[in-house]
């Protein structure tokens, strides 16, 4: 068998997944990283993107998130994910009406505070629709 | 002594007020475990980002470059309460005991010559705390909890305010008070510093201890610019923690509330029969007593 690392991914609203799995590849701000298990300590922040879950030598689950932070420790991989869909769960024509809307978004909004969270929507609504059509 | 018409009607009206209450307990109790399953997933969330903020607060320590929200603006002359309440009345306590842990703490803050701000969350905070802190109230918001729960929107429009004021430098300590749902019957009063970030110290060595993470971490990118990206955000996750333990309390205490009305409701009914009935029989004893003494008197 295997060696295999526990992945855990934790939305702010629940649980979402607590399971071992052979291999996470996560994406980081600075760039993907592999998590396979007894990976040394790291701490990263994450860029909207897909996390790439792989089991029995291939990917088993795709998984959008819309940025966080990455905790990995020998044992372990916690996610913090602000927003986790599974890829199959999403619709193409949805992910490009909310791009459309976050870019209205971007163009109506005023305070630069409400100018940076439209473009961050703008930015994981992009990704959302790269990571659908990879 | 009350006529029979009038106990009739006494019992007709608490007879009506019975049926409300139970169904208010019942729809109480539905609520309940809709809000208490939320509070609960939600959980761990709070305490991973709990556990891994104080982590990289002890990693960054003390050192110069690190963000405000961790170290404090360095004066606490100013605080800020965020105070969660329900919208609604009729649950037992649950509003009463946050207001007035609230009001002790803006007395003793007030007592050593510090400015309080308030943003109540909930509409009978805002209506309890305007009587003699009503220039204190700076936001107020309400109806957060829609017809699917509480939307995590909800809990971030409050952090941007928060994080908005904390910017421009209108406070100095953030606190928050919500009442934590311990069970259906039971809600604790607390009281959570949210700015600067008070790490859980202790929690964190238990965990170090137990799974050998003590390790130095990596960051990627540096220690600095993670806690800028996640002290923020840790604020909103805390204030939706807040806010679901919140409901899921308020919905507790309403139920409880709910169920001693309506067994006090049964109970007044049951004394109000009983009485009823006895001064329905001296009635008749009277009745039968002037029959009688007219008859005698033939």
């Amino acid at each position: 068998m295997t060696d295999t690392t526990v992945l855990e991914l934790v939305s702010p609203s629940a649980l979402l997944k607590s399971e071992p799995v052979e291999m996470v590849v996560v994406p980081g701000t600075e760039g993907n990283f592999g998590v396979l298990p007894k990976h040394a300590p790291l701490i990263s922040t994450i860029r909207p993107g897909v996390i790439d879950i792989y089991m029995g030598g291939k990917v088993s689950e795709r998984i959008f998130v819309a940025g966080g932070v990455a905790e990995v420790n020998p044992e372990r991989c916690t996610i913090l994910a602000e927003e986790a869909v599974s890829i199959a769960d999403i619709k193409a024509d949805e992910a490009q009406t909310r791009l459309e809307a976050a870019k209205a978004a971007f163009e109506a909004a005023k305070t630069p505070h409400e100018k940076a969270n439209a473009e961050r929507d703008v930015e994981i609504a992009a990704a959302l629709i790269t990571a659908l059509t990879n | 002594m009350a006529s029979l018409k009038d106990l009739r009607s006494r019992i007709a009206s608490v007879k009506s007020t019975r049926k409300i209450t139970s169904a208010m307990k019942m729809v109480a109790a539905s609520k309940l475990r809709r809000s208490q399953d939320a509070a609960e997933a939600a959980r761990p969330y709070a305490e991973r980002m709990g556990t891994m903020l104080g982590r990289l607060a002890a990693a960054v320590g003390g050192s110069q470059g690190a963000p405000k929200l961790l170290s404090g603006t360095g004066r606490e002359d100013t605080h800020l309460m965020v105070v969660f309440t329900a919208d609604r009345g009729l649950c037992g306590g649950f509003n009463a005991s946050i207001v007035k842990a609230a009001r002790a703490k803006i007395r003793a803050l007030k007592a050593d010559g510090k400015t309080v701000k308030i943003i109540c969350v909930g509409r009978k905070g805002a209506d309890a705390l305007k009587r003699d802190n009503g220039d204190a109230i700076i936001a107020r918001y309400s109806g957060i909890e829609g017809k699917k729960g509480i939307d995590f929107s909800e809990a971030s429009a409050v952090a941007d305010k928060v994080l908005e004021l904390f910017d421009n430098g209108e406070f100095d300590v953030c606190t928050i008070f919500y009442n934590k749902f311990v069970s259906a019957i039971s809600q604790v009063v607390t009281e959570q510093q949210l700015v600067p970030f008070a790490g859980e110290a202790q929690e964190d060595n238990q965990e170090a201890d137990g799974k050998g993470a003590s390790a130095i971490y990596e960051y990627e990118p540096s220690e600095e610019a993670i806690l800028a990206d996640l002290l923020p955000r840790n604020v909103g996750v805390q204030i939706f923690g807040a806010m679901l333990e919140s409901s899921a309390s308020e919905h507790g205490a309403r139920m409880s509330a709910m169920d001693n009305a309506t067994r006090n409701a049964g109970d007044m009914i049951d004394r109000l029969s009983i009485q009823y009935n006895r001064s329905r029989q001296a009635q008749i004893t009277n009745e039968l007593i002037e029959i009688i003494s007219g008859a005698e008197a033939l």
